[in-house]
């Protein structure tokens, strides 16, 4: 028998009893991160593909939405920081051996590789945006210059936009220190998920024909990918050492089974799957329902994961002290 | 830093003594004391530990901080935060093994064990060794083969803190 006691007090604030630093707005971030790097990828596929005619929304009209994305999740990012007015700070240092100081850098080549990009479509997907635009010196020129190197500008979003989806992975899973985030799963895995979310949104935005299709049959081959990918990262950390095998019970009959099985795994991954199985052959409902749940379980993915790893960890002691003897203390 | 486990009685002044010396706000420590019991009883064996930031050579927080605020003092192993430069990420409370960082509101910034820098750099101890009863805290430069630290070493048993982490953690404790 070992028992390990807390002497004296500690109740460092969000440390103790066990840690919790971040919670929805960093999992807000992530699930945002990965559907920008998505519908970045889909759209520089469409149009590496040529495929005005079959996949007109992605071509044209999908690349808008990724900075919407990744703005909004920029700011709950940026509602996270403690020290916000300090936030310039990322960009007066590179630390190559810290994953969120280049995921800082990243996204400067990322903000202006997406407005290439919605410019290099803009006068065919949003006509009236194209023609204000063309009002102002200089712009007829800047769509000219982007439709101009369509192709060069996808080719860029491709590996820039995969180092994102991915970057929201490692992000976590560099953390030694928090055994459930520490396996290499976790990048490709926010990848494909990031990019799953993505490919629902055209069939939200209400697309038809072929490229309904489309959407539907790549979000039933990542779904499957994604659930492969968790099994491989479960083994990963049952066939770990110690301290992983440990982190697993957290999920495996720990106190995140229900979350991670009832809110995640089931309606976010399975059920989906199921009902796009369903949608492929025509039904409508179906397939809404399986895009609703599958941007519901990415943003749960994200969660669960912020949360479980934090609660993951090398050190634990039995917290012997009240915090609410604290109160008395103070005036 | 090296803490004698043997005469150690878990009486908890360097706690209040990092306390006072570094104006730690209510609610918030950077040291704090384990009573560790192993064994069946009626054969029991009680450890006392006084334990801080282990002051890593291979330190997780300074190589997972995006700005550059954790960094090393000097090309010693002292861990600092540079609260100018830190944006309150909490990368660092993330990445460190021991969770012996904390943040340091109203401020917002991290904080964490400091060795007591202002004092070392005056050559004098950190506040917690100062103030031991027991004498069983030790602090000096490891490099340095006469030093208390170094001959401590060299004599007793001894062991780190979850060294499995890799992290390479710097305060001993003499078993």
């Amino acid at each position: 028998m070992i028992e390990e006691v807390l002497a004296t007090a500690r109740y460092n604030d969000k440390i103790d009893p066990s840690l919790g630093i971040w919670t929805w707005e960093i999992a807000f971030y992530l699930f945002l991160g990965g559907m920008a790097a998505g519908i970045m990828l889909f759209a520089a596929w469409a149009v590496l593909g040529g495929r005005r005619d079959t996949l007109p929304f992605a071509h044209d009209r999908f690349a808008l939405w990724a900075p919407i994305a990744l703005s909004l999740g920029m700011t709950t990012l940026f509602l996270d920081l403690e020290y916000k007015i300090h936030v310039f700070r990322f960009y007066t240092a590179f630390e190559p051996t810290s994953p969120m100081s280049w995921g800082a850098w990243v996204l400067v080549l990322i903000y202006p590789l997406m407005v290439a990009q919605i410019l290099s479509t803009l006068r065919a997907g949003y006509p009236l945006l194209a023609g204000w635009l063309e009002r102002l010196p200089g712009g007829a020129w800047l769509l000219d210059l982007c439709e101009g190197r369509r192709r060069l500008i996808a080719w860029l979003v491709i590996p820039l936009a995969v180092g994102l989806g991915i970057y929201t992975g490692v992000l976590l899973s560099a953390f030694s220190a928090r055994p459930f985030w520490n396996s290499g799963m976790l990048g490709p895995l926010f990848l494909v998920s990031g990019m799953s979310t993505a490919a629902v949104l055209p069939l939200l935005a209400g697309v038809a024909g072929g490229e309904k299709k489309f959407f539907e049959r790549t979000d039933l081959g990542l779904i499957a990918i994604e659930l492969t990918l968790i099994a491989l990262f479960l083994i990963s950390l049952a066939t770990g050492a110690a301290q992983h095998m440990q982190a697993l019970q957290l999920v495996w009959g720990g106190e995140y089974t229900v979350p991670f099985w009832l809110w995640f795994v089931l309606p976010g991954l399975v059920i989906p799957l199921l009902l796009e199985i369903i949608a492929v052959r025509g039904n409508r409902q179906a397939a809404i329902t399986a895009a609703v749940l599958v941007v519901a379980g990415g943003f749960m993915l994200r969660y669960l994961m912020v949360e479980i790893g934090q609660v993951s960890t090398w050190s634990q002691y039995a917290i012997q002290f009240d915090p609410q003897l604290l109160q008395r203390l103070v005036p | 830093m090296v803490i004698d486990t043997r005469t150690c009685i878990g009486c908890g002044d360097c706690v209040v003594a990092c306390k006072n010396e570094n104006k730690v706000p209510v609610g918030l420590n950077r040291d704090w004391v384990v009573e560790a019991t192993r064994g069946e009883y009626p054969n029991l064996e009680t450890e006392f530990r006084s334990e801080r930031c282990n002051h890593c050579s291979h330190a997780t927080c300074v190589t997972s901080c995006p700005t550059g605020a954790s960094h090393h003092w000097k090309d010693s192993n002292i861990v600092l935060v540079a609260a100018e430069k830190c944006t309150g990420c909490k990368a660092c409370i993330a990445a460190c093994p021991y969770d012996a960082r904390l943040i340091m509101h109203p401020d917002g910034y991290v904080d964490k064990c400091t060795f007591c820098h202002h004092r070392v750099d005056q050559g004098l101890d950190p506040a917690c060794v100062s103030s031991c009863p027991t004498h069983c805290m030790h602090f000096g430069n490891l490099d340095d083969r006469d030093s208390v630290v170094s001959r401590l070493l060299r004599e007793r048993r001894h062991k780190v803190l979850m060294p499995e982490t890799g992290n390479q953690p710097h305060v001993y404790y003499l078993t």
